[in-house]
């Protein structure tokens, strides 16, 4: 579980990859070519982004003829979200231990 | 507000503020004396010292052994404080900034803590700023609702 979480950020960590996670979450299934022309970056740059991103299981290939078509996996964002949640959670304890501590501090 | 500290490619990912009846200077003293720290925050050896490496100790889980690995990033007294935030070590493990800024406010102090990047800052990548962590995560919620 932690390795994958681990290759999620990762994954995401890049913008060229957050674009093209991106692109592929809102329009649908795309293949290399189109996101290639989207993106601005060659061919095997593209490639290898969407490479990392399956393997975070960020997007999911799928073969038609000699076209490969991609697709986004939004499912796998779930360890952001609670990556999010839980420190949101950890912060506003913290923030609430502060202001107890600041009240028994002398001024 | 505090315009200067946050330019807009600056990749934004979780931001909790609060106003305290307290002023700046206290607020300075709970953040960086290291007794006032450790009882609010975590068990920790910082100093205010930009460079100073530290860590926080937490209590062990089977996730995760506790130690958060930090080095002083800015410390600029009653006004702003940044250290890196790394956890799991420097390889696999993931690595945040945690910036903390504050700022007079009527009868007190407002406190800003923003915790920011998976990575160091990749300025000058493609679309770096078009696609900074801020709106990937104001889309991410749209995004989570259309799946669920």
């Amino acid at each position: 579980m932690q390795a994958v979480a681990d290759n999620l950020f990762r994954a995401l960590a890049d913008p060229t990859r957050r674009a093209i996670f991106e692109h592929l979450a809102r329009d649908g299934e795309q293949t290399v070519h189109a996101l290639t022309y989207r993106a601005g970056v060659s061919q095997p740059a593209v490639s290898k982004h969407l490479g990392v991103l399956k393997r975070a299981r960020l997007v999911r290939s799928r073969h038609q003829g000699r076209e490969t078509h991609y697709s986004a996996q939004q499912q796998a964002l779930a360890p952001l979200v609670d990556w999010m949640n839980l420190y949101g959670a950890f912060w506003r304890e913290r923030f609430d231990r502060l202001e107890d501590l600041l009240k028994r501090m002398e001024p | 507000m505090n315009t200067t500290s946050n330019p807009p490619e600056t990749a934004r990912s979780l931001v909790v503020e609060r106003d305290f009846p307290h002023p700046p200077e206290k607020l300075w003293r709970a953040l960086t004396e290291g007794p006032l720290l450790e009882q609010w925050m975590m068990n920790n050896d910082f100093k205010p010292v930009v460079g100073h490496k530290f860590q926080f100790h937490a209590e062990p889980n089977p996730r995760w052994n506790g130690v958060v690995d930090c080095e002083v990033l800015v410390v600029e007294p009653f006004r702003r404080l940044s250290y890196n935030w790394g956890v799991g070590g420097s390889e696999s493990g993931m690595q945040w900034v945690v910036a903390w800024t504050l700022t007079p406010a009527e009868g007190g102090t407002h406190l800003r803590m923003e915790q920011s990047g998976f990575s160091p800052e990749q300025k000058g990548n493609y679309q770096g700023a078009k696609y900074g962590w801020q709106k990937f995560f104001g889309n991410l919620e749209r995004v989570i609702g259309e799946v669920e």
